[in-house]
Order: C-alpha cells, then sequence, then structure tokens
C-alpha cells in the first residue's frame, strides 16, 4: 500500500467573521481507503467537505491532492480533477427524472455539452455511464421517474449516483445515511461497503454502527479542531473520544 | 423532461399564428379604416415578442433578472440608423450580421462584467450599464442627441437585383417580421431543450451544484447572456426598421422594465407566455391608451391584478386552467376538499413547475 496520501491538507483554517468554523486541520486521506469524519453537530466537518470541494475558500493553509496544490481552485474545477462531492442536503434536480440527473453529471466529465451534441458515441457514452451509475446504486427501476417524485431514502442514492456519474477518484460524501429509516440505512450501508474496493471514500456520518462497520480510518472533530485521528480500532478505544464524543453521544441517546 | 407541455399549447400558438397569417383577409372586415394601422401595432407586438422571449431565456429559464436588457434593443437600432447609408437603403444582408455581431460584443463584454454580481447587485449593474448608453447616445452628438438618428430608408432584401421582401411595404414587413419571431421561438424552444438548455436549468435549479459536478456555470450564464442580447438586438433593428428611427427611448431602463412585465405577465421560463406576454401588455396599453388619460395608473392596476390572480402568468392559464365548475351549492359543496389541485403538478411531474427547495 502506498504511504503518499492521495488528499492531504496541512493548517486548514477556514473563519467565518469571528467563529473558526475549521482550525488549523491535518488531514490525509490514503489511496483505496474510507475515511470517516465523526463529530458533533457544529464541529466544521461539512465546512471541512466544503473546503476540500472549492466550494469554500480556505482563510489558511494548504490542500494538496495528488501532490498538487488545490487550494483556491474553484469547484468546477476541483470536480474535474476527480474530486466528486455529495451534499448534506439533499441536492438533486427534482425536476429532472433519475436517469436525467444522473447524465447531467456524466456528460460534463465526457467533453461536455458540445461533444455530445457533436458527435453520437460521446452521447451513448454518457448514457452508459449514467445507466451504470444507477444501477449501481440500485434505482435502474426507477431510470425515467422524476426525481421529486421518488422516496427521501432513493433521492439520497439518487445523489450517490450522480455522484458516481462523474466518475470520481475520491468521493467526498456528507452524511449520506442522514434522516434515513432502518431499511434504507442497511440498504444504503450495503451500497457504500460495496463502493469501497473501487474509490476513496471521505464520508461524514453520524450513525456509529455504520461508521464502524465501513471506516477504516477516523478522524474526530470538535469546534472546527481534529480531536483524534487514527485507525477505526485505535478510535474506539481511544479514552479521549470517548470521553468527549462518544460519551456525549451515549448521554444524548439514553 | 422539463418545458414539456401539453398539446394544447402548440395547438393554441398555432391557431394563433394562422390567425395572423389571415389578418389581412379579416382586419379590414372587422376593425375597418384601422386596419392599416392596427398592423403596424401588430407589428410592433411581434417584434415586442421576440423581445421579451430573448429576455425569458435570462430571466425565465436561467434565473437572471436583467433590467438593463433594452440596452441591446437600443444599441441595435442605432447600429442601423449610424451604419446606414442616408441617401439609399443598405442590404439587410449587411446590416443584419453587423446588428448581431455588435450585439455580441456588447453581450460578450456586459455579461462578463454583470454575471460576476449576483441577486440584487446583478439587477443593479444591468440597469447601471442600460443608464450609461442611455445618457451616452442622449448627450452624444454623432447620435443625434434625444432626437436621435432618422433611418431615411428601409434596407432592402434583395438577391441582385431581385427584390425578396419589399421592406418598404408594411404588409411584407409584417410577414417578414412573423417569420423573424416564429424563427427565433422555434430556435429557443430547441435551445431550451437541448443539453445546454438543461445546463441552464440546472444552474437556475442550484448553480452550486452544477459547480460540484463539474460545470463552469460563468461560462454557460455568459453564453445565454449573448445569445440574450444578439436576439434582442434584432428585435431592436426590427422596431428601428419600423419606427424609422432610432432614439434613447429605446434603450432606457423604461422600456428594460415594460419588457421585464411582458415576461412575468406571460409566465416566466414558458417561451411562449413571453410572446404572449407582449401581445397582451400592447393591447392592455393600446386600450387603455384609448380610455383615459391616466392610463398608466389603470395599466399598473391591471397588471397587478393579473399577475395576483395568475401568479404563473398566462402561461399558466393555458398549461393549468382553472376548473370553471361552479362550487355547489350548500356547506358541504363549500367545505369539500379540493379535488387534489393537480397532485402530479405539486409533485413537479409536470415540467413546468419550479421547485422551490435547493
Ligand atoms: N456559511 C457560513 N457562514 C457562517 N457560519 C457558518 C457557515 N457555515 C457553517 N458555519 C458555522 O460553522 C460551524 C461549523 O458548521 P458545519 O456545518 O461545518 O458543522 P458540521 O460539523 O457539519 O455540523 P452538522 O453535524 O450539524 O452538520 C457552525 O457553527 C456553523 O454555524
Ligand atoms: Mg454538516
Amino acid at each position: 500500500m502506498s504511504n503518499t496520501p492521495l488528499l492531504s491538507t496541512r493548517g486548514l483554517t477556514c473563519r467565518f467573521g469571528g467563529l473558526t468554523a475549521v482550525d488549523r486541520v491535518d488531514f490525509d486521506v490514503r489511496p483505496g481507503q474510507v475515511h470517516a469524519i465523526l463529530g458533533p453537530n457544529g464541529a466544521g466537518k461539512s465546512t471541512l467537505i466544503n473546503l476540500l470541494s472549492g466550494e469554500l475558500r480556505p482563510s489558511e493553509g494548504e490542500i494538496h491532492y495528488r501532490q498538487h496544490p488545490i487550494h483556491g481552485l474553484p469547484a468546477h474545477r476541483v470536480a474535474r480533477l476527480g474530486i466528486g462531492r455529495s451534499h448534506q442536503k439533499t441536492n438533486i434536480f427534482p425536476r429532472l427524472s433519475c436517469l436525467e440527473n444522473c447524465r447531467l453529471a456524466a456528460r460534463i466529465h465526457l467533453g461536455g455539452v458540445i461533444a455530445s451534441w457533436r458527435s453520437r458515441a460521446a452521447a451513448r457514452q454518457v448514457d452508459e455511464r449514467a445507466e451504470q451509475a444507477l444501477a449501481t446504486c440500485l434505482l435502474t427501476h426507477r431510470a425515467s421517474t422524476p426525481a421529486s417524485a421518488m422516496s427521501y431514502g432513493e433521492q439520497r442514492q439518487l445523489q450517490i449516483a450522480m455522484v458516481l456519474a462523474t466518475a470520481p477518484t475520491l468521493m467526498l460524501l456528507d452524511e449520506p445515511l442522514a434522516g434515513m429509516g432502518r431499511e434504507e440505512t442497511s440498504r444504503v450501508t450495503g451500497l457504500l461497503r460495496a463502493l469501497r474496493d473501487d474509490y476513496t471514500l471521505v464520508l461524514i456520518e453520524h450513525d456509529m454502527d455504520s461508521v464502524f462497520a465501513l471506516a477504516e480510518q477516523i478522524t474526530v472533530m470538535v469546534d472546527g479542531r481534529v480531536l483524534e485521528t487514527g485507525t477505526t480500532a485505535a478510535i474506539r478505544g481511544s479514552e479521549k473520544v470517548r470521553d468527549v464524543y462518544l460519551g456525549r453521544h451515549q448521554q444524548e441517546q439514553a | 423532461m422539463l418545458h414539456r407541455y401539453p398539446k394544447r399549447v402548440p395547438i393554441i400558438m398555432l391557431a394563433l399564428t394562422v390567425l395572423l397569417v389571415f389578418y389581412p383577409l379579416w382586419g379590414p372586415v372587422l376593425i375597418g379604416d384601422g386596419s392599416d394601422f392596427f398592423l403596424e401595432k401588430l407589428t410592433l407586438m411581434l417584434i415586442l415578442g421576440l423581445f421579451a422571449m430573448s429576455l425569458d431565456l435570462l430571466v425565465g429559464v436561467v434565473g437572471l433578472v436583467s433590467l438593463g436588457h433594452a440596452l441591446f434593443f437600443g444599441l441595435a437600432g442605432y447600429t442601423l440608423a449610424l451604419a446606414s447609408p442616408s441617401y439609399s437603403a443598405a442590404s439587410l444582408w449587411w446590416m443584419m450580421p453587423l446588428v448581431m455581431l455588435v450585439s455580441a460584443l456588447a453581450a460578450l463584454v456586459i455579461g462578463a462584467l454583470v454575471l460576476r454580481t449576483r441577486g440584487i447587485f446583478f439587477i443593479m449593474t444591468t440597469l447601471a450599464f442600460g443608464q450609461m448608453l442611455y445618457y451616452l447616445v442622449s448627450d452624444a452628438s454623432f447620435t443625434g442627441g434625444s432626437d436621435g438618428v432618422f433611418i431615411m430608408f428601409k434596407p432592402t432584401l434583395a438577391i441582385g437585383e431581385l427584390t425578396l421582401i419589399d421592406l418598404e411595404s408594411p404588409l411584407q414587413f409584417f410577414y417578414f417580421v412573423m417569420g423573424m419571431t416564429l424563427l427565433t421561438y422555434l430556435f429557443l424552444h430547441w435551445l431550451i431543450r437541448s443539453y445546454f438548455g438543461q445546463v441552464l436549468d440546472g444552474i437556475h435549479d442550484n448553480e452550486h451544484r452544477m459547480q460540484a459536478l463539474g460545470y463552469a456555470t460563468y461560462g454557460y450564464k455568459l453564453a445565454a447572456f449573448v445569445i440574450s442580447g444578439v436576439l434582442a438586438g434584432v428585435a431592436g433593428m426590427l422596431a428601428a426598421m419600423q419606427y424609422g428611427f432610432a432614439n434613447p427611448a429605446q434603450l432606457g431602463w423604461h422600456l428594460s422594465g415594460e419588457v421585464l412585465m411582458m415576461v412575468i405577465l406571460g409566465g416566466m421560463g414558458t417561451l411562449f407566455g413571453p410572446l404572449l406576454g407582449a401581445f397582451a401588455y400592447e393591447l392592455l396599453h393600446y386600450a387603455f391608451e384609448h380610455l383615459t388619460l391616466y392610463w398608466q395608473l389603470l395599466m399598473g392596476l391591471t397588471i397587478i391584478l393579473i399577475v395576483l390572480v395568475l401568479p404563473k402568468g398566462l402561461a399558466g392559464l393555458i398549461l393549468d386552467p382553472p376548473r370553471l365548475r361552479l362550487p355547489r351549492v350548500g356547506v358541504g359543496g363549500l367545505l369539500r376538499p379540493r379535488p387534489a389541485a393537480s397532485t402530479k403538478a405539486r409533485l413537479g411531474l409536470a415540467g413546468h413547475h419550479k421547485h422551490e427547495e435547493g
């Protein structure tokens, strides 16, 4: 296994006015791994993802992807480099069908609008990739259903399918299981497990069972800072994490 | 999936087109002496319809509210007027590409700047650019100041010696304008349903998401801005030919506001709506002007009323016709829940319904 990280940040900081949402974060994602980010509400997890995907500009610090600096690149350039993301809020195009949502995602990575216009082969490639993404996310039977007419869980699946359709190397998923029922959670957890072999995943998730089942590395964030980072087993055993986060989590559930 | 309309839309539009085509037959019978004058009114409505459709691409499709769209309309008029020789007619084969080129360049430069702003700032900067040009042509001597520039001869449309369409003839000009408006409609109809149009819809729904997918949305918006500006230029050129002059009123914020009202009145993002909106606006204008001196007040009130009753404009009236069934007498009939105000529509199955959530 290679030891050079696929993505790494050094001293990454993001301030909103007086609030430091992400505070000097050093974060390494190794290729082929599932790296989960845990943390209480407001810990800065989504902000971190937004920085990695180029949606936000860091106030300070650096982000390197394949050893190239990417901080300061606009979001669409980051996406073209192979970093796909899904949002915490369901973020699909409700008026388009499932397949059309995925086509929109695939097209830009296969030469864009003009290529699809000009050549039939390019258009077919877009179709194939979109259909494949739907199949992977178990949505083939919904291909022509308008996204708005699907269940919430299916919309979340579609969101993952759209990221897949961009054929990313690294996927940043912000709470893919949020708001799902038990059955949906286990279905999507299975889906994510299947993605493990082909993609590098950064995953924000509150559902502990799923995190422990999926992740190889875990980073725990509190108040914008990294509290602890390590293998799943190490984080499970960490007293510090248990005190600050898991303990609180269990108290909340009790 | 998007912009898929029920069959009655093309049928109604086709019927209205046929009605217009045969105006020379029914016009004189119905209107009598005023029919020649009304022919020119209809020509103007077609031109404004073209203009409104060009704005709809920005406002309705991409979701960019411009208050400076008349800039391209007026600029095209001035381009035609200033480029035409004083003592002979210019050829439309030259004038049309010239006008389109000037409009495209202007839209490219202005678009590149205004598209860096968002929301209210976008509205303000488009307005500011419009007003800048307005004061420039109102004060400069080569543009004839506030009097404007006259176009002594309408351009010719000929191959060699053979005149294809005599644009000096009001009737032939009417058909020519109708053809241009129809072409524009078909072009935009196709564009909105193309891949490019899908990207524009996506930007309207959720620009961040499009960027996260990898779309350089700025470029797409700029392309839409240029196409919109060129079409507005074509409309402005036709208007200048119709009036026989170019003057500052053709590019002021007043006209920009009016065309925006036509788009809203007709139904944003539907294309056929704004076309109808232009006709409705002008017909109202025409009717009220004859009724009272305070026509603008009446006009304003009527438009407010229409927009309140029909939030999706005239297009909404056609796409979701209100049920004209009277409520049954008796409390039971009145209290019964309304037969699902189109569940399909609420789910967004009907393509034209915009979703609120981002
Ligand atoms: N655009 C913004 N402007 C100002 N403050 C923001 C912005 N985005 C996030 N914040 C603040 O930054 C902090 C971190 O927010 P963030 O969304 O990253 O948390 P999170 O860890 O994803 O939480 P959750 O589990 O609730 O999703 C919060 O206090 C939030 O209010
Ligand atoms: Mg979050």
